[in-house]
């Protein structure tokens, strides 16, 4: 049968308890504005790293928010933080805080700080 | 030999400072760069010698750019200063005619009145006397300026003075109780002895009249000896000890000694060279425009200085350079910012009051991150050949009508050039470099460096200040880096392009990357003045405004950035001009909105007024050959 890419989904939930939120927990605390994001999108459409790879800070917005860290963690620092997303942001959000802080909470998280 | 117990806390006091000054200088030059020492050592002969001296006196007693800047508070630390640098030489001089031997030890003359508490009768003797006591008003009155700036910091014309720690409280009590015990301890004396001139004179035959002089007078020794001491001995420990650290600074820059890139002895000078005067907090927009009052360059001195940690510091800075323009010691505040940037959380020192003496070299955490790469998703740089090449930049590209602009001019001009981020580029590095991520910068940098060699090209023409700064500071390219202005400069002189003259008032806004960061700001104003009239604002050259967008604040809101940004826009359009001109694509958005006047970039007037060459009506180059929008 020819193959176009469609598949059934598989069932799939948002464990809350499973996940772990304390990094995004810690971005909120440093940096409030993260708080305000409407995952709008207008940082992925404007992002220099997207232009060259599979780059979203909305995704990694709403991942870091679940607590799903797993893709975050690498994804993160390909970013650039050339700033153009701080600038188009409606809502204000201080994304450039925002990825600095992850980062910088997946370092610690690495050193079992946070 | 003339001795008395109240001397003994002074003593102590002053050869312990005089050991602890020299103890200190030397691991301070044990601590420099091989180069650095090389400098230092020839900075101490020759021309960088009397240049040292001469800065000293300049500004390390008169307090010239202090005086410059506010005649209040400049007089005040002139009065403290060169007042007591008077004071100890015509007392030793005092001491060395009319003592009883010469060459006497610094109590001597110090204490000179209780010892010789006859002198001052005769002519010569009452003329000195008066002389002392003219320098010894000089310093009260320097005194009663501070005691009221404390309370009332506008009084001498300042908005905020710096906050103190326990200690810092404590030798400023004893600073301050050291000319009014002076004062009292020899108007005592010389009412005992019918001696002094008009000002101890005076007092002590007022204060004798109803009190015992003679036995009121030893306390008042002692007191002056005590805080004296205590004084000398807290220094090391306060904010006093710039007092002896900026001599060794001003020698160490003059023999051409710089911050550079890395934390060293040099940076470690320069943090205890700061007198929290409070100049850099006057200076900062974030004090007035955004009410941010705990971050300025006098606390992030006073945070390396007393190890603690600055990282809520540092990164709350605009990184616009205003305070390197007022700070009177001349410290290199950005620089010094950045490095603490880089090396990120500091290890807490040990306790201890010899580790307070002596901190050692500040520890850092070392990054535990592992060496792989960020960027290796990045295709292999590839570019044409080229003569000229225009990198616009990220913030160029969010403002499309400079890029267009920019298009216009060269395909005018009909230089041969290329576009290499014309689709989009990788970020040139700077923005990383500024949120201390140093290692992340430089594989950005390695990737334009290599698409840019690639390329052979001779010249690099970039619109945006903060791609200029990092190619000219940090890339090691063998091109020529020009910011836009400069090449439109250069178009115009050789006659590449034809201008004809728009009838408007324009004002012009310095980007701090442009300006005080790369010292360029004489070529956008030529510029202007070939297509518009050129209105002054107050804010001009080193005093310019920074627009609140910048990339080096990492912590601002959204808010705070509008409410400088409005502030700024305010100041610069007072004139009500047509037209508010800038050089970089992040002022111009950032202030388009805050202010209704119209903000262009120098690109967009010049691409304005451009004379097309060529018959009229059939326009060249690529602007021409873009598709219209397909209107549905």
């Amino acid at each position: 049968m020819e193959k176009f890419g469609f598949t059934l989904l598989k069932a799939r939930f948002i464990d809350y308890d499973a996940n772990d939120r304390s990094i995004a927990e810690f971005i909120y605390s440093k940096e409030p504005s993260f708080r305000v994001c409407i995952e709008c999108g207008c940082c992925a459409a404007t992002c220099t790293t997207g232009k060259y790879t599979r780059f979203s800070l909305r995704e990694l917005n709403i991942l870091m928010k679940r607590g799903e860290n797993s893709l975050v963690r690498n994804k993160i620092r390909e970013c650039m933080l050339c700033g153009k997303c701080t600038l188009v942001c409606p809502r204000g959000v201080n994304t450039r805080n925002v990825i600095a802080l992850a980062r910088e909470a997946y370092r610690k998280e690495q050193d079992n700080a946070v | 030999m003339q001795f008395d117990p109240f001397i003994i806390p002074f003593n102590i006091g002053l050869y312990f400072i005089v050991i602890y000054a020299v103890v200190r200088s030397v691991m301070w030059f044990r601590d420099l760069s091989r180069q650095d020492k090389l400098r230092l050592q020839r900075g101490f002969f020759g021309r960088s010698f009397g240049r040292s001296i001469r800065e000293i006196f300049m500004e390390s007693l008169i307090h010239r750019k202090i005086l410059k800047a506010d005649l209040r508070l400049g007089y005040m630390h002139m009065s403290l200063a060169f007042g007591w640098f008077l004071l100890i030489l015509f007392g030793t001089l005092e001491a060395d005619i009319f003592g009883s031997s010469h060459l006497n030890p610094p109590y001597k003359s110090i204490f000179f009145k209780f010892f010789n508490p006859d002198h001052g009768r005769t002519g010569l003797e009452a003329a000195w006397s008066f002389w002392m006591d003219l320098i010894l008003a000089f310093i009260l009155s320097g005194l009663i300026l501070a005691v009221i700036k404390r309370l009332t910091p506008k009084v001498v014309g300042m908005k905020k003075t710096t906050k103190l720690r326990p200690l810092d409280r404590v030798a400023l009590t004893s600073l301050w109780l050291i000319f009014p015990s002076r004062l009292l301890a020899e108007s005592f004396t010389s009412g005992a002895y019918g001696t002094g001139s008009f000002l101890t004179g005076s007092l002590g035959s007022w204060l004798a009249s109803f009190l015992p002089a003679n036995e009121m007078a030893y306390p008042f020794w002692w007191l002056y000896s005590l805080s004296l001491g205590t004084f000398f001995v807290l220094l090391p420990l306060t904010r006093y000890m710039h007092i002896p650290t900026e001599l060794f600074l001003i020698f160490a820059r003059n023999s051409g000694i710089r911050t550079g890139d890395k934390a060293g002895a040099f940076t470690e000078m320069q943090a205890y060279s700061c007198s929290s005067c409070g100049l850099c907090i006057d200076a900062c927009q974030l004090n007035f425009s955004a009410g941010i009052t705990n971050i300025q360059s006098a606390y992030l001195m006073k945070g390396i200085r007393n190890r603690e940690s600055v990282t809520d510091i540092t990164f709350n800075c605009l990184m616009c350079g205003r305070c390197d323009q007022k700070c009177p010691v001349g410290i290199e505040l950005t620089p010094v910012r950045m490095i603490q940037r880089r090396s990120g959380e500091p290890v807490p020192p040990e306790k201890g009051i010899i580790r307070k003496y002596f901190p050692g070299k500040p520890e850092y955490r070392t990054d535990t991150t592992t060496a792989r790469p960020s960027y290796n998703f990045l295709p292999s740089p590839a570019a044409g050949q080229a003569e000229v090449l225009y990198f616009a930049g990220c913030m160029t590209h969010l403002a499309p009508s400079i890029r267009n602009s920019m298009v216009k001019i060269l395909d005018a001009s009909g230089v041969r050039y290329k576009f290499i981020d014309e689709d989009g580029g990788v970020c040139c590095g700077r923005p990383l470099m500024l949120a201390g991520q140093d290692k992340e910068a430089r594989e950005l940098i390695n990737y334009n460096s290599q698409l840019i060699r690639r390329s052979g090209a001779k010249k690099l023409v970039t619109s945006c200040p903060i791609c200029y700064k990092i190619f000219r500071e940090s890339y090691y390219l063998d091109i020529e880096v020009v910011h836009h202005s400069q090449y439109i400069k250069y178009l115009i002189e050789e006659g590449l392009i034809r201008l004809s003259f728009l009838r408007k008032r324009v004002v012009y806004h310095t980007p701090c990357d442009l300006g005080r960061g790369s010292g360029v700001y004489e070529e956008p104003k030529k510029v202007l003045k070939h297509v518009a009239q050129l209105l002054k604002t107050e804010f001009e050259d080193e005093n310019s405004l920074c627009c609140g967008g910048s990339l080096g604040n990492m912590k601002i809101s959204q808010r705070q950035k509008q409410s400088i940004a409005s502030d700024a826009a305010a100041a610069l359009t007072k004139d009500d001009p047509d037209i508010l001109a800038t050089s970089c694509p992040l002022c111009k958005k950032t202030l388009a909105a805050a202010t209704t006047t119209k903000v262009s970039d120098i690109a967009e007037l010049v691409a304005e007024a451009i004379v097309l060459p060529g018959i009229p009506g059939i326009k060249s180059g690529r602007l021409a050959q873009k598709k219209e929008p397909v209107s549905l």
